[in-house]
């Protein structure tokens, strides 16, 4: 069969013209980020002053800063991973190594993967409903804690589950000929090995709760406070809402100090993703499989 | 023929030592295995706990409202002193917006995933993917920001009538929100359908695009299904762009230049007011978060049979 | 004490046994591995089982520790007597069976821990209270790699070659002290100096421990064991046992005309 040369030519032009539009709608989500981090820095960088990291909210932008928010967002993290990690990691090891393939471990799983695409705001009013009214805990850090640490469960059981499945059989069948039960064989080979896995999922679990707003609104966190929390009972406050609050606020110069605030919360969240690729590398480099 | 015999008690330790489980173990290793299985039916827990908030409340609701009323009232004025309660005009503006983000996340999140399955050289992968992940962990305070603060700005310059709180501008920020979601799922069903199906084609003289275009996309087409629904579940769920930007009134139009309030908008709305906890005011933000949840967990688990057929097929 | 039926054929006079296999079938779900096998494997000393891939042999071997207890589908019937006891009777512990029948693998497979850490699992897993210290060396100097790691106890167990890391192994497992050292192919994985090693292990450790290796490679079966099984599948895929006997009349004097074409190279 002989196909005209003018018929290929144009297959062909076709076919570049295609991927020049492929690599255009590429360079869009390039260029929004590029934008983004740069209108950021142009309004943020110049109230970003020690002044504004030490000082509370005001009602006159020059005075405010984000001291409350920075110290309740570290409240409410550390809070977070105190519920949500052994837990998740818990509930990882069992659904993966220890659950008999049977109904119940089936519903479980369905049941995460549907947690995992419930809308965050909704959390927030179960959060509500069960941690500040229910069990009467108030608007406080730990109602806002537990609601995020329900949050973030999904992320670190299915990340655990990941780690946990790549580890190869080859291991787990040396422990078990050397007589080790099957505890053992999880927690003296099986999690050791697959801890940069889990080291992942703990951090992106943490990441999203350092991000997170609406939740946290629901359950009553105030968008003013000049105060320190001092036990997890009090009220609080997180960057994300601080952020909010000023972005919400008609004057300019409190949309700069927002932008401020947001060049510190990307900061934030930088660290800990660079933590945690360094924590994962070198716990890879001692694996070395 | 002479047999062997089982040797008479050795002179080991191990002698006479039967080979049972001592109950010890057996006991140590339920001591164990019993707080996982519990953490596990924390997630239980979870689905119960907003299950059953969820129900209270709106079932309270709809003792004072009835639901005829709910879905047909054109009007949304529950924090007026003439209430009406219809969710039509939240669930217009979620549509509204979502409808927005998809046109513009859905072609752009294609072709990226095209170009990164088909085209991509392994240096552009290196540059691309990082950076739709960072994409993808921005968050979204951040984007309601860039909507409020850049974005509609840009709008009011083309089309002048744009109002400082509109849909469009969280539509679009929305859109790009979601497109890492739509790439990379894309990508991964786009990967998954096998070699031979595109050396069948490339074996048949088919240039680049046409293999693209014509066999590999439909080949993936549930998978890429799938991530378009997911995609849209997370678009409705979304909350802090379209509060900042697409703002708090609640009107029933179609126009995109002009403020709305979407479900979840109203819910912060509601929050970060001095609403009385009780009261039927209160009431309404389960209400709408009732129909928020119905509306995601279908959408969610009509992707994931989508998916589940889509592997079928491939695996 | 069990009295026992014959085996299928026995030149065992009155020698002591490590195990007495009884009528095995394994099934894997709906496949049968095995069938009807009953043998006799004597104490101290090194028995092989061989014949060509698919026949059964691992499935068999996996059978004497209870390893195929690990796979969901896996089922057995008949017995396996290890000093008298049928290790599948209800209520024996498989944990204590894997403790004192020991087993090392086709491709070596330390944990992704230090060299003193790999050795010291078995002992500390299983309660172990005296000095660990003494146990790795012990253990190390029986495999024949303690001067090779004595200086670098605490590196990664993964920075050893592959022969050193399957004596490694080696020496892992007989930490526990056990009775009995299961091999799957142990040399499969290595090159042709480190399988000379292992085999000159070999030879060292039947003096306090019995062996039972899985191999395809018929001159070492005929250089290293003391007694061979030979295993054939069938049609159906089904493992069976064709021939038991000393290595030395087995291989020059084989009874069945299926060893004798199998020891010829006429198939496998």
């Amino acid at each position: 069969m002989r196909v005209p040369g003018s018929v290929m030519a144009r297959r062909r032009a076709i076919g570049r013209a295609f991927e020049l539009l492929c690599l255009a709608a590429t360079s869009v989500g390039i260029l929004v980020l590029i934008v983004l981090l740069v209108d950021i820095a142009r309004r943020g960088l110049p109230t970003l002053t020690w002044d504004f990291l030490t000082n509370y909210p005001s009602r006159f932008p020059e005075q405010a800063g984000i001291r409350a928010a920075l110290v309740g967002s570290l409240w409410l993290v550390g809070l977070t991973a105190l519920f949500a990690v052994p837990t998740g990691i818990a509930a990882g090891v069992w659904l993966e190594e220890y659950a008999r393939r049977g109904w119940l471990s089936r519903v479980i799983e369905v049941n995460i993967a549907n947690l995992a695409g419930v809308p965050s705001i909704i959390y927030g009013l179960l959060g509500l409903g069960v941690f500040v009214r229910a069990l009467q805990f108030d608007r406080s850090v730990l109602s806002g804690a537990l609601t995020m640490a329900l949050l973030v469960l999904p992320i670190i059981i299915i990340n655990t589950r990941e780690a946990l499945r790549a580890v190869p059989g080859s291991l787990r069948d040396a422990a078990y000929a050397l007589g080790a039960t099957r505890s053992q064989v999880v927690w003296g080979v099986v999690l050791p090995a697959a801890l940069p896995g889990v080291l992942t999922g703990i951090i992106l679990a943490l990441s999203r709760a350092i991000g997170e707003t609406a939740p946290l609104i629901t359950i009553g966190a105030l968008t003013f406070i000049a105060f320190l929390p001092r036990s997890p009972l009090d009220p609080f406050t997180v960057l994300p809402i601080q952020i909010f609050n000023w972005v919400s606020r008609p004057q300019p110069a409190f949309h700069q100090l927002a932008a401020s605030g947001i060049i510190v919360l990307l900061l934030v969240l930088l660290s800990l993703n660079a933590l945690a690729i360094y924590l994962r590398d070198r716990a890879r480099r001692s694996m070395q499989w | 023929m002479a047999r062997g015999t089982i040797v008479a008690p050795r002179e080991r330790a191990t002698r006479g030592r039967s080979l049972r489980p001592p109950l010890g173990r057996r006991v140590r290793e339920w001591l164990i295995e019993a707080p996982l299985a519990l953490a596990a039916l924390v997630s239980i827990g979870t689905t119960v706990g907003i299950i059953g908030v969820l129900v209270f409340e709106t079932y309270e609701f709809f003792q004072v409202v009835p639901l005829w009323q709910f879905l047909t009232d054109t009007q949304w004025t529950p924090l007026f002193s003439e209430k009406h309660f219809g969710i039509i005009v939240l669930l217009s503006a979620t549509v509204l917006t979502t409808v927005g983000a998809i046109a513009v996340a859905l072609p752009l999140g294609l072709l990226v995933a095209i170009y990164l399955a088909e085209y991509a050289s392994p240096a552009a992968r290196r540059i691309i993917k990082p950076v739709l992940e960072i994409l993808a962990g921005i968050p979204t305070v951040v984007y309601g920001y860039f909507a409020l603060l850049f974005v509609t700005p840009i709008l009011q310059a083309i089309l002048p009538q744009t109002a400082v709180f509109n849909g469009a501008s969280a539509a679009i920020v929305m859109g790009i929100m979601i497109l890492p979601m739509i790439s990379s799922m894309g990508e991964d069903a786009l990967a998954a359908v096998p070699r031979e199906l595109r050396e069948g084609a490339y074996a048949l003289g088919a240039t680049r695009f046409e293999v693209a275009t014509q066999v590999v996309v439909p080949a993936a087409s549930s998978g890429l299904m799938a991530a378009c629904i997911l995609a849209v579940s997370r678009a409705i769920g979304e909350t802090m762009i379209v509060t900042i930007a697409a703002g708090q009134s609640p009107t029933l139009t179609l126009n995109p230049l002009v403020p709305i309030e979407t479900m979840t908008a109203y819910i912060v709305q509601v929050s970060l007011g001095d609403t009385p906890y009780g009261s039927l005011e209160y009431k309404t933000i389960f209400a709408v978060g009732t129909t928020l949840f119905l509306l995601t967990l279908l959408l969610n688990i009509a992707s994931q049979w989508l998916l589940a057929r889509f592997r079928e097929v491939y695996q | 004490m069990v009295s026992l039926q014959p085996a299928v054929d026995a030149s065992l006079g009155g020698s002591p046994l490590a195990f007495a296999i009884r009528a095995l079938n394994l099934w894997y779900g709906r496949f049968q591995a095995l069938r009807d096998i009953t043998l006799d494997v004597p104490a101290r000393r090194i028995t092989a089982l061989i014949g060509p891939s698919g026949c059964g042999k691992s499935s068999l071997l996996r059978c004497l520790n209870r390893m195929n207890d690990l796979i969901p589908e896996a089922r057995i019937s008949g017995q396996v007597l290890f000093e008298g006891t049928d290790i599948y009777a209800p209520g024996v512990d498989p944990v204590e069976v894997r403790r004192r029948i020991g087993m090392v693998f086709q491709k070596p497979n330390p944990f992704p821990k230090s060299i003193y850490d790999n050795v010291a699992f078995g002992p500390r897993v299983n309660g172990y209270r005296g000095s660990l210290d003494e146990i790795v060396e012990r253990a190390l100097r029986q495999a024949a790699l303690w001067d090779e790691v004595k200086d670098k106890l605490q590196q990664n167990a993964l920075t050893l070659s592959g022969g050193q890391q399957q004596r490694l192994c080696i020496a892992r497992a007989l930490a526990v002290e056990p009775e009995v050292l299961l091999m799957d192919e142990p040399c499969s994985a290595l090159d042709p100096i480190a399988t000379y090693r292992i085999e000159g292990l070999m030879a060292e450790l039947k003096r306090d421990y019995t062996i039972v290796i899985v191999t395809h490679n018929m001159q070492q079966a005929s250089r290293v064991s003391d007694y061979t099984a030979f295993m054939l599948a069938g049609e159906d895929r089904t493992g069976e046992l064709i021939e038991f006997g000393e290595t030395r009349s087995f291989f020059t004097n084989p009874r069945d005309k299926r060893s004798e074409d199998y020891i010829t190279g006429r198939f496998g």
